[in-house]
């Protein structure tokens, strides 16, 4: 890297410009699957957040001393047992939330972003600005998270955090819930439209088409 | 055995690893460009999956679980917690030596696979599949079973998402819903056809 980012560009950078769902295509497994209610999403999105940053960290730390040829590997234990950690506080304090999380809070170990970042900036990078970059990109994966769970909580069961917002027609009120908010199809149509807004306004993220439409030759009608 | 069928076809069809759980995204969206690399990376998924799966539940049948060092002489030892760490290691190692086996016995098939097996150590199917097959408690032919009906659940999406998009890029797109947009549209559509399996009893 010619010259040294800056944590403030290290840490908002991944929110628009450099998402890492939206543009960098990483760690969308988890981001589907826990997101239809915005406690699951919360709490996922501050474990990863936090397992992002402190692998970022340690892994700096020890950059210079990690052989190239088993790097893999001791990134991946470094992960693992940030992982285990977080797995056993949610088992202790919030069981119930733990069981809803499932396996996905074991899944971050293989979450793409976590290895990325470690590949892609800890190796590089001093150990606070890899933390800092820890920070941003688990903020961009939060933001993602966040606003997918907010939606279909809202509209799929018209509750936010399990407390009534839109009251539904069935106690009274005048929601219809949508059902298809809550059931997985509707996690990759709503990034897919995320996706669409953000390239709107954000006009360099726009993929080259692989063809184009050849342009009409003749003026006159084929037949 | 007919326990063991239905199992298999549940995974396939109802519990389908990348379409109603959403695993293993990562590569399912950035390898499915053409088919035949996806159907090359699905193969490389079942083969992985079929050994690993039955690894890890050997590994936490006889080490990990409460009471599994009883043939140890150390009944009362509790090892689940270190459950993570052993499963990815045993993925990661279990990819390395099936490449190096591969590579010094079977090098056209290494030639075919080769670029796709370092993927896999951390794709999340792998992974899923011994947390899943251990928070279901499988017994031993169970997850064989579950391995290779979970591997070929992964295989037949990305097969049919890139034939999809083999199609789809000689389409009209919007300008910002261009790549990765549609894509996700796509598989949306396809995960909403495979809910029709949902509900079915075997």
């Amino acid at each position: 890297m010619a010259q040294q980012a800056t944590v403030k560009e290290v840490l908002f950078n991944p929110v628009f410009n450099n998402n890492p769902i939206a543009l960098q295509i990483l760690g969308i497994c988890s981001a589907l699957a826990v997101t239809s209610n915005l406690k699951t999403a919360l709490v996922m999105a501050i474990a990863l957040t936090l397992v992002t940053a402190f692998s970022n960290l340690f892994i700096s730390l020890i950059r210079a001393q990690i052989p190239g040829s088993i790097r893999m590997i001791v990134q991946m234990v470094i992960i693992a047992s940030l992982v285990i950690v977080v797995d056993q506080v949610l088992r202790a304090y919030a069981f119930s939330l733990a069981k809803q999380l499932s396996v996905f809070v074991g899944l971050i170990i293989t979450n793409c972003i976590v290895m990325g970042r470690a590949e892609a900036f800890a190796m590089q990078n001093p150990p606070m600005l890899s933390f800092w970059d820890g920070i941003g990109n688990g903020l961009g994966y939060s933001t993602m998270l966040v606003a997918l769970g907010v939606i279909r909580e809202l509209f799929g069961a018209g509750k936010l955090l399990g407390i009534e917002i839109l009251p539904l027609i069935k106690d009274g009120g005048w929601y219809l819930p949508n059902g298809l908010l809550l059931l997985p199809p509707s996690a990759f149509f709503l990034i897919g439209l995320f996706i669409w807004a953000l390239r709107s306004w954000k006009k360099n993220q726009v993929e080259a088409p692989a063809f184009r439409m050849a342009p009409q030759v003749s003026d006159r009608e084929v037949y | 055995m007919e326990h063991l069928l239905s199992l298999f076809v549940r995974t396939v069809f109802i519990e389908n690893m990348a379409l109603s759980f959403f695993l293993g995204m990562c590569s399912f969206i950035a390898i499915s460009k053409k088919v035949e690399t996806a159907i090359g990376l699905g193969i490389a998924v079942v083969v992985v999956q079929v050994i690993t799966v039955p690894a890890n539940n050997l590994a936490y049948t006889y080490l990990l679980r409460d009471g599994a060092l009883a043939w140890a002489g150390m009944p009362d030892v509790d090892l689940s917690y270190l459950g993570l760490l052993t499963y990815i290691g045993v993925i990661a190692a279990i990819v390395q030596i099936l490449e190096m086996l591969l590579d010094k016995y079977v090098p056209s098939l290494y030639n075919a696979l080769g670029i796709f097996l370092p993927l896999i150590t951390v794709n999340c199917v792998i992974m899923a599949g011994s947390l899943f097959m251990v928070e279901r408690d499988y017994n031993f032919s169970e997850s064989v079973v579950y391995g290779f009906g979970s591997g070929a659940s992964w295989a037949l999406a990305i097969a049919l998402l890139a034939g999809i998009r083999e199609k789809l890029k000689y389409s009209d797109v919007p300008a910002g819903l261009q790549g990765l947009g549609i894509t996700f549209i796509t598989i949306g559509l396809m995960s909403l056809g495979f809910m029709s399996f949902s509900g079915i009893q075997l």
